[in-house]
């Protein structure tokens, strides 16, 4: 039998390198799977010896699409740590805040990163506007329907095709077979990229206001920055939080009329891919909003729970710091532990000792049965785990949320397919809306929560209790969750003596996108792609469609530029020109 | 489509990753730059971090746009470089789909749309050391204050 190996480096569409290297058999059906993140930074090592209380605007640095996410897992770390209880109007803030970035981020992910791996853009071109008309009156009431309107859009589309310059829409890949969206469906998803666009300018308010700045956000250790005051104009007031109300039922609406009709309206001719795509079956979440005190996981939104082997019925509640189970393993990443290669440390006891031994690039391919990744293999009692949206939505349903069971029984029942597929590239798609129309409706709750606190007269937004470290131990460790967008996320901390003495963060695409572990078993990227077929190997789009499902991002997953690898300026905004 | 506010926002955006040394010579110049120019500036001066797409709404709202950033030209580390709204890549090199969204397509996405500033330049440095580090390099360090007194020379241009 023949097989090839195909390459695809660097996968992600935001900051980061990812390498998948693939092996296809003689039908074109993928049988093995190496990911490798192939650049490394040192985000921890900056870390160490820095005030607790200012970690999280380092940690906000590592990345660019996931400042609020880092920020709020460094200052829950810190909080744990010193036992520091937020005040109830600031947890309401941090969950509004928390909602907004899902909201913002998975639809920004839905069109701008994965929607082009479905909609092939040049097709739409062919689109009857009325046509596209018609499917957008029969999905939704969003006002934007007119035959005029898509005609507009498909206008300005061909302007852009026509100037040469495709910008954002360049891919190689219009009129692969494997796109099968009718012209007029191909119309409704662009016309919809370019106004997620304009959508996001009004979604963003909430992070603006509340963080008191933009574009980077003030977070702070015992609540939010932001104190409450009616009648200051400084302050969160009367007129900030109507534009919070307004900026609420903007994001809801479109969430209601246009992201979820569409993944709806889509997913029919995509079918198959509630077969493939799957990878573990175990997942796990640290869970998020809680619903006063950060470490009462009894009254989480998103419950804190591992599920091994799509077994629904056993829900366990993983404690992040049990040292036997949550451990690193380093087998095949490219670091050396003073306990050897088949060791496993918890995150409190983490080591960043950096060992390159891959091949001086460039290279045709990875020493796969060796280190091959600058990600460590996180595991949770040795098994590798998924997380993410679908891990989120299956914890919710386990749970019994009302609104998620409701929600996925919807997208199952309106696309006629088996509970099965959930598990799949197709499920992870839809557990990202699901969770999205979730959380935007969480969203109104906690903003009339916050409206009813405010009324109460309770309107304290910091505990400063244990702002100075003359008040803390001279020893403490603690953990800070943070369920984002793509996953579950935890920073580990160790202060001594009022300075940080050790700072891990094990991040979701660390997880999803983990290379093999001491045991030989793969992460979830790598396990996921076995068994797809490809309709022609050398524009491997159905890869790609199923690793944007877990929407990776590596800018935080790996720790600082490799020596060995990285020419300056290969970097996520250093403008690389040239000159020829 | 939401009503477009009037484009009239005049805007100093420092860029760059200031984990990753002379990666963050944008928002270091920024600061510089700042504590030069004083209260009087009819500027704004934003950190942009890494923030890509985040940004294109800042961007959208801009007459008068300064980008400060580390550039790589080719040249030796240390060279500061200039480029005119003309000169500015709007695109990154194109690569199957999996492209990563930088700050030119940012400004690509910008123009497409419509609302690319009037005004748009540049002042950057050929960057040394990237690897992870809060501290610019000696080399980068030195070329900082040319990189202001461009930028001011450029900023009273506009006035």
């Amino acid at each position: 039998m023949t097989t090839q190996r195909i390459v695809i480096d660097p996968i992600t569409r935001i900051e980061g390198h990812l390498r998948i290297e693939a092996t296809v058999d003689a039908s074109n059906t993928i049988t093995e799977v190496f990911s490798s993140g192939t650049m490394v930074r040192g985000i921890e090592k900056i870390l160490v010896g820095r005030d607790p209380r200012e970690a999280w605007a380092f940690a906000q640095r590592a990345c660019g699409v996931c400042t609020t996410v880092h920020s709020f897992a460094s200052i829950r770390s810190v909080e744990d740590a010193l036992g520091i209880k937020i005040p109830k109007a600031a947890n309401l803030i941090r969950n509004l805040m928390i909602a907004q970035q899902y909201v913002h981020d998975h639809v920004m992910h839905f069109y701008h990163l994965h929607a082009l791996d479905w909609v092939d853009v040049v097709s739409s071109l062919k689109a009857d506007p009325a046509g596209t008309s018609a499917i957008q009156q029969k999905i939704s009431s969003w006002s934007k329907s007119s035959p005029a309107y898509f005609a507009d859009v498909q206008a300005k589309v061909q302007a852009i095709v026509d100037s040469g310059q495709l910008s954002i829409f360049a891919n190689a890949y219009w009129g692969h077979p494997a796109y099968k969206l009718p012209p007029e469906v191909n119309l409704l998803a662009v016309a919809h990229y370019l106004e997620a666009l304009d959508w996001q300018r009004d979604a963003t308010k909430i992070q603006t206001i509340f963080g008191g700045k933009n574009p980077h956000p003030n977070f702070v250790v015992g609540g939010v920055p932001m104190p409450i005051d009616l009648n200051s104009d400084t302050a969160l007031n009367s007129n900030r939080l109507s534009i919070i109300n307004d900026s609420i039922n903007n994001m809801i609406e479109f969430v209601d009329q246009v992201y979820l009709p569409d993944l709806l309206a889509i997913a029919p001719y995509y079918l198959e891919y509630g077969g493939f795509g799957e990878g573990l079956g175990n997942f796990l979440t640290w869970g998020e909003f809680p619903g006063g005190d950060n470490s009462d996981v009894s009254k989480f939104l998103v419950p804190r729970a591992v599920i091994l082997n799509r077994d629904l019925s056993h829900i366990q509640v993983p404690d992040p710091n049990d040292f036997a189970k949550m451990q690193e393993f380093i087998t095949h990443s490219w670091y050396d532990y003073k306990g050897g290669d088949l060791a496993g440390l918890h995150p409190w006891k983490g080591e960043t000792t950096f060992n390159y031994t891959g091949p001086k690039p460039p290279y045709d391919y990875l020493e796969v049965d060796k280190k091959y990744s600058w990600l460590k293999a996180p595991r949770w009692a040795e098994t590798p785990m998924e997380v993410g949206p679908l891990a989120r939505v299956l914890a919710m349903y386990a749970g019994g949320h009302a609104q998620t069971k409701e929600l996925v029984n919807l997208v199952l029942t309106t696309l006629n397919v088996p509970v099965t597929a959930l598990f799949s590239t197709l499920g992870r798609t839809a557990a990202r809306a699901i969770e999205t129309k979730v959380f935007a409706d969480s969203m109104r709750t906690y903003y009339d929560d916050l409206i009813t606190e405010i009324k109460a007269g309770n309107t304290k937004t910091f505990n400063g209790d244990k702002w100075e470290p003359t008040t803390w131990p001279r020893h403490a460790q603690g953990f800070g969750y943070m369920e984002a967008p793509r996953g579950a996320l935890g920073h580990w901390i160790v202060i001594n003596n009022g300075k940080i003495e050790n700072y891990q963060m094990v991040v979701p695409t660390t997880w999803n996108g983990s290379p093999r572990d001491n045991n030989g078993l793969p992460g979830a990227y790598e396990a996921s792609l076995v068994g797809t077929p490809l309709a022609k190997p050398e524009w491997p789009l159905e890869v790609l469609r199923t690793i944007h499902s877990f929407d990776p991002c590596m800018a935080c997953a790996i720790h600082m530029v490799d020596a060995e690898g990285t020419e300056v300026g290969e970097t996520a905004t250093g403008l690389n020109i040239c000159f020829r | 489509m939401s009503t477009m506010t009037e484009a009239k926002r005049k805007v100093v955006l420092g860029l760059g990753n200031l984990l990753q040394k002379d990666e963050g010579l944008g928002v270091q110049a920024l600061k510089l730059l700042d504590s030069q120019l004083g209260e009087q500036s009819d500027f704004e001066l934003l950190d942009g971090g890494v923030l890509g797409l985040n940004l294109l709404m800042i961007v959208e709202e801009c007459s008068h746009l300064l980008i400060l950033d580390a550039v790589n030209i080719g040249k030796p580390a240390g060279t500061v470089v200039e480029l005119t709204k003309e000169q500015i890549p709007l695109y990154s090199g194109i690569q199957l789909s999996q492209h990563q969204i930088t700050f030119q397509e940012v400004l690509g996405l910008a123009k497409i749309r419509g609302f690319l500033p009037e005004y748009l330049h540049l002042v950057g440095i050929q960057p040394e050391d990237i690897s992870t580090g809060l501290d610019l390099s000696p080399t980068i360090e030195m070329a900082l204050p040319e990189v202001v007194s461009r930028s001011v020379a450029v900023l009273k241009s506009w006035n």
